[in-house]
């Protein structure tokens, strides 16, 4: 990388050249490999933020379904608080707040780890209320009453009996969220509050980029968008699949 | 020959539930709160050995009776008393546990009562494990082919999904499993009353069997008078979560005491009495959450009068029965046709 | 001899699946009398619900019918248009199904159902045909009546809102009524009122009903004739009173002898080994054969058609005429 290569359009154009098949940014980087380092990151931080909202969400909604009473109601009340916070607004309260708590240099560091506890956060509550009908549903079935007849211990009967057959429709949205999360990482970077510019995602590419585009460096924002885009369609069609996998009637 | 011990006694057994709309709607609507008495006084006592029926339609509380005597619910008020303790005062699971081991619940539906996602060797060893009832894998192995045949299906068929057997065959595995901790006393929920009459007929047979070879007591639930004429000892009618007759199965088809027996009995679709012109008694169960005042059967008994409308009958002994009725206590029956010869 | 009002001819149902294509309904004939009270009883998987659903045209894809045909009043029904199938449901044939809580749309009175089905059928004004729904409701003994029609299915109860349905199903006057297990899902005090009803209708109205059920006590109350299904074939038909006191097929002598009655010895009941065979592991030749207590090496082999036996029509090699003497001497 050197910056003699800087702001070089993609290959097929004037100028470019094949060493960097999409162009390079304002300080020469080469524009697709960012995308590749950028495309796992943003993985990974969605992943991460789905599959920690999925252990709170089903926790939560797991002990409050089981449970009921005053239980239920408080889980559901601050689920409800939740819901009228967007997202976005609760992950720049939250990095606004850690951002205050730690030195500078601590923060990009964890600044993925911030990133993803934010998300998760948001997310959570659809996964509470999910698994809390589905367990209010099945609590009644007869399979759980044998279970308490028979007198094995409640934490058993949740985790042996009920979760198996209410994690179903969760893993659905499960993948449908991952788009989501990659996207809400993408938008939080843009609006300079997920990752450091120094963390290539797809989010701080084309939050880079976008200052170029008006001056015609329109490669830079473009490629990762465009790839951002194919990201989700494809996320979203394996949760459209699995949902019609799991779908009995269909089978 | 000593006389066989009680093992079960219910007492004054009330259950109630709450069924108030939610405290904002209650306010708007300016509505009081709303309890559904489904047991509302039940007392009786089963020997060991014996296949007690308790009958009646829907609404009637029997369901409930069921998960009280098994300890799925708590009584508002009233005992449960199984072989000399009340589980519901025990309060740890480990207290617990010994009583739960010896009596155990068949349920109404095939399917619901088996988890989908366990193999059925899992499904029957569950009882065996959480009582710890066998010391290693292979005796559990063992045990747990033992009850299939015991219940007439093949040890193979532990390695199966519920899903893959017929209702007929799912009962069984329930049956299996209520049995895999050797108790003395089974509650069974309406066993047959979700499989077709050829797959019943094969059920109820099993379950005699299993009573003479185990010496097993039956708390029988159901709705088919025809079922519980073949496998009970005593029945006892319920309407509207009281008794309203206790009999010996002999002396309660022969000759029923009480007016909501006699229609029971009377308006069962019969395949004897083909093309039988008869006129049903009308009116339906009423609403359980308001129940008519005084004796609850008053607005369909052809006999009721005026102290029926005030005054709730308790249950009487005429003759070997016990029943609840004003009119009966007072005499003022017509002569009780013979319903049926009850052979033995 | 009436010319029957209902008949249907060699009807085969069939499923294709991704293993192949099973045969649901596999040629079978009956006819029904106007006026006449026909009941289907089988057990789960017989394959009855189906064939009330094909005559009033409801098959589900991919199900579908694959032969025979179905005639109403001499006119062919199984091969109609949907549109005029649509015509002749609720005007010609009317259906009560087994769950009145679902029968009913909650979102609407009784008496809003009630006229739009009238009016869908009978050219009426909207007065006229709320005269009409009222003397309905009087007719299936809905008192208050004035007061309960504009009511909500809700508000009635199980035995009430099953009151409606019947109304709903006669109020174009059809001449057959297909009714799928209609007292099942009530309790046995109501399940009398609702068969005293539906004989009166019949009665009165000439209305012919095919009763598809698997409590035999509800039939022979209600019925003149029954057809027994068994694996998607009929096994045994005749009049009621015949087959319920002497069951000539032995799958009917089997089913007979399962059922619980009281009075008379409490013994172990008569059992059935086995299971209804599912669909596509139905063997061939008669389909009862694995269960049989008289099975022969020509049952296995060849698939017995309804053959006369002694006052019903059964379908088993039994009844070969060429076995027949032997038979009645075993019958005694």
């Amino acid at each position: 990388m050197s910056l003699l290569d800087a702001s070089n359009p993609p290959a097929w154009l004037d100028g470019g050249s094949w060493t960097y098949p999409l162009g390079t940014d304002n300080q020469g980087r080469d524009v697709l490999s960012a995308i590749l380092y950028g495309s796992r990151l943003s993985l990974f931080v969605g992943s991460l933020a789905v599959l920690l909202a999925l252990l709170i969400g089903v926790t939560l909604g797991l002990l409050a379904g089981w449970c009921g009473g005053l239980t239920d109601t408080i889980i559901m009340r601050i689920a409800d608080v939740k819901l009228s916070f967007p997202a976005i607004l609760l992950a720049l309260l939250i990095d606004g707040v850690v951002r205050g708590m730690l030195p500078r240099d601590a923060q990009s560091e964890i600044a993925s780890y911030v990133l993803i506890a934010a998300i998760a956060l948001s997310f959570w509550v659809q996964y509470a209320r999910t698994v809390r009908a589905s367990t209010l549903v099945e609590r009644n079935k007869e399979y759980i009453q044998a279970a308490r007849v028979i007198g094995v211990h409640p934490a058993k009967i949740v985790l042996g009996h009920l979760l198996p057959n209410v994690i179903g429709p969760i893993l659905v949205i499960a993948t449908i969220n991952l788009a989501l999360a990659i996207l809400t990482e993408a938008t939080l970077s843009f609006l300079g509050v997920g990752l450091p510019p120094t963390q290539p995602s797809l989010g701080t590419l084309i939050r880079n980029g976008n200052d170029y585009l008006f001056s015609g460096d329109w490669w830079i924002s473009i490629f990762p968008g465009v790839v951002l885009a194919v990201l989700i369609l494809s996320v979203n069609l394996l949760g459209d699949w699995l949902r019609d996998a799991f779908n009995p009637k269909l089978r | 020959m000593a006389e066989p011990e009680t093992l079960l006694h219910v007492e004054e057994l009330h259950r109630s539930f709450d069924v108030s709309l939610p405290a904002i709607e209650r306010l708007m609507r300016g509505k009081k709160r709303a309890t559904l008495k489904a047991v509302d006084g039940i007392s009786f006592t089963m020997r060991r050995g014996e296949t007690f029926a308790l009958v009646g339609e829907s609404g009637c509380g029997k369901s409930t009776v069921a998960r009280l005597v098994v300890g799925l619910y708590r009584p508002t008020s009233g005992r449960v008393v199984f072989a000399g303790q009340e589980l519901a005062r025990l309060k740890s699971r480990k207290a617990a546990a010994p009583l739960r081991r010896r009596l155990q619940m068949i349920f109404q539906d095939p399917y619901a009562s088996l988890n989908p996602r366990w193999q059925v060797k899992r499904i029957i060893a569950e009882p065996l494990r959480t009582h710890r009832l066998v010391a290693s894998e292979a005796a559990l192995r063992q045990r747990v082919a033992e009850l299939l045949l015991q219940v007439r299906l093949s040890p193979v068929d532990g390695d199966k999904f519920p899903h893959e057997f017929s209702g007929g065959q799912r009962q069984r595995i329930s049956i299996a499993r209520a049995l895999a901790s050797n108790p003395e006393f089974l509650v069974c929920d309406e066993p047959t009353s979700a499989l077709d009459v050829s797959v019943q007929a094969q059920i109820l047979n099993l379950m005699k069997d299993l009573q003479r070879q185990l010496g097993l007591t039956y708390l029988f639930i159901s709705h088919n008078l025809a079922v519980i004429y073949q496998m009970s000892d005593r029945v006892g009618v319920m309407y509207l979560g009281r008794l309203v007759e206790i009999a010996s199965a002999e002396r309660l088809f022969a000759a029923p005491r009480h007016p909501y027996t006699q229609l029971l009995l009377d308006t069962i679709p019969s395949i004897e009495i083909t093309g039988r012109e008869r006129e049903p008694v009308g009116g339906e169960v009423p609403n359980p959450i308001n129940p008519p005042p005084g004796c609850s059967f008053h607005p369909r008994c052809p006999f009721a009068y005026e102290r029926c409308r005030r005054e709730r009958p308790e249950l009487i002994d005429v003759g070997g029965t016990l029943v609840a009725c004003h009119a009966v206590e007072e005499d003022r029956l017509p002569q009780a046709r013979a319903y049926t010869e009850y052979e033995t | 001899m009436l010319e029957p009002l209902l008949r249907v001819e060699n009807l085969r149902i069939e499923l294709p699946t991704r293993r192949g294509v099973l045969t649901a309904i596999d040629d079978i004939s009956f006819a029904i009398a106007p006026g006449e009270v026909l009941g289907v009883v089988g057990e789960s998987g017989a394959g009855k619900s189906l064939t009330g659903t094909a005559i009033i045209g409801l098959l589900e894809p991919p199900l579908r019918i694959a032969g025979g045909r179905i005639t109403l009043a001499g006119r062919r029904i199984d091969n109609l248009p949907s549109e005029a199938m649509r015509r002749i449901r609720g005007r010609e044939i009317g259906a009560i199904f087994q769950d009145p809580l679902t029968s009913l749309n909650p979102l609407y009175t009784i008496g809003r159902q009630l006229v739009e089905t009238i009016r869908t059928h009978l050219d009426l004004s909207p007065a006229a045909a709320r005269d009409q729904a009222l003397a309905l409701l009087r007719e299936v003994g809905i008192a208050g009546a004035e007061a309960r029609i504009d009511h909500y299915p809700h508000q009635f109860s199980g035995g009430m809102r099953q009151r409606v349905v019947i109304a709903l199903a006669i109020a174009a006057n059809p001449r057959l009524i297909i009714a799928d297990e209609p007292t099942t899902a009530l309790d046995v005090s109501i399940q009398a009122q609702i068969i005293a009803l539906l004989k009166r209708l019949c009665r009165d109205h000439g209305t012919a009903i095919m009763l598809v059920t698997h409590d035999m006590g509800v039939i022979a109350e209600t019925a003149h004739r029954v057809a027994v299904m068994y694996a998607g074939r009929i096994v045994e038909i005749g009049a009621v009173a015949e087959i319920v006191a002497h069951p000539r097929h032995p799958y009917t002598r089997g089913l007979m002898d399962s059922i619980p009655r009281i009075g008379g010895r409490r013994q172990r009941l008569r059992q059935i080994d086995g299971a209804m065979p599912r669909l596509g592991a139905i063997p061939a030749g008669c389909p009862f054969n694995q269960r049989c207590p008289e099975v022969a090496d020509r049952c296995r082999r060849q698939r017995p058609d309804l053959l006369p036996a002694a006052g019903t029509e059964a379908a088993c090699w039994l009844y070969d005429k060429v076995l027949l003497p032997a038979q009645e001497a075993f019958d005694g």
